[in-house]
């Protein structure tokens, strides 16, 4: 064992046991900032694992973007404060397929790696990352930016009523000049 | 580094994942269990990035950027369905939702709720304050 394996228990311990809390908590908005612990646990793992680049966006997409569009979801559709009685199905299936979809995986990882141990590359990669990118990896990279742009017009579709309503009218665009 | 360290963390954070989507009736905290999914996925690969060898290096991590990219892309659109459910029908309980299409011109079943925005271009702007009407 030596210090990496520690960090990387200790921060494995964290996000495992806040996602645990953020599919078991009874208050939506805490629910929220338990994922804010678990990805911030997870990219804590990258940094360890010498992936800082992909870190470093974890921290900026999900903890900067994801969440905060989750919590404004959840202010949105009027989440109650405090706990809240009816968030949760009686579930022995989800538990039973949870349960055994995460334990079977990890029987699977344990089994397959032992107690290996494997050398660290050297950290500061991100010019290494951009070069493959732009270089083996810049057909997927044009495609989605054109799979961004059309989830953008999706959303921007879907939350205006109005678009939709003149599209299925039968009258067509003289709908909207009501 | 011990690999397996990451990937059982990453296998338990799938379950868990696997667990809330289906344990969950409200959709955002649905959709919170898809990011750990998504997060398990991530870690799987930058893990096995630093791992294994592969011919193309750094495979891995250029795919979780990817995969980052694509959960941002989901979740846009995700909440914005779940909005738009609150805003037809004033709940984003999962369990409630009706499955079977509804025909043209068949009334709502759901009794005293908005009208849908499907029903014509003079609905759509009661229908974003139909919630607080209905309250």
């Amino acid at each position: 064992m030596t210090g990496v394996d520690v960090l990387l228990l200790a921060l494995g311990a964290v996000a495992v046991g806040s996602a645990a809390l953020v599919v078991g908590t009874r208050h939506l908005v805490r629910a929220g900032l338990y994922l804010v612990v678990c990805l911030g646990a997870v990219a804590g793992m990258y940094l360890v694992l010498a992936a800082e680049l992909v870190a470093w966006v974890q921290v900026l997409i999900y903890v900067g973007a994801v969440v905060v569009l989750l919590l404004f979801a959840v202010m949105l559709t009027r989440a109650p404060i405090g706990a809240s009685d009816d968030l949760d199905r009686p579930g022995w299936p989800a538990a039973l397929i949870g349960g055994g979809a995460g334990l079977g995986l990890a029987a699977l990882l344990v089994d397959a790696y032992r107690w290996t141990t494997v050398d660290l590359p050297a950290a500061g990669n991100a010019e290494r990352i951009g070069e493959q990118v732009f270089s083996n990896w810049v057909l997927p990279f044009e495609v989605l930016s054109v799979l961004l742009l059309s989830a953008l017009v999706g959303a921007i579709v879907l939350s205006r009523p109005d678009i939709g309503a003149t599209r299925d009218d039968a009258t067509g665009d003289r709908g909207r000049s009501r | 580094m011990r690999p397996v360290i990451p990937y059982v963390t990453a296998a338990l954070l799938f379950g868990l994942g696997v667990y809330g989507v289906l344990r969950r009736r409200n959709a955002v905290l649905v959709l919170m269990a898809v990011e750990l999914m998504l997060n398990a996925v991530n870690l799987i690969l930058v893990t096995a990035d630093t791992t294994a060898r592969a011919v193309l290096p750094h495979g891995g991590q250029v795919f979780a950027l990817f995969v980052i990219v694509l959960a941002a892309a989901e979740i846009g659109v995700g909440l914005a369905i779940v909005l738009q459910l609150y805003r037809m029908r004033a709940s984003v309980a999962v369990d409630e939702i009706p499955l079977a299409e509804r025909r043209a011109g068949e009334v709502e079943p759901h009794a005293g709720g908005p009208v849908p925005a499907t029903t014509g271009g003079g609905a759509s702007p009661a229908a974003g304050s139909a919630p607080e009407g209905q309250r």
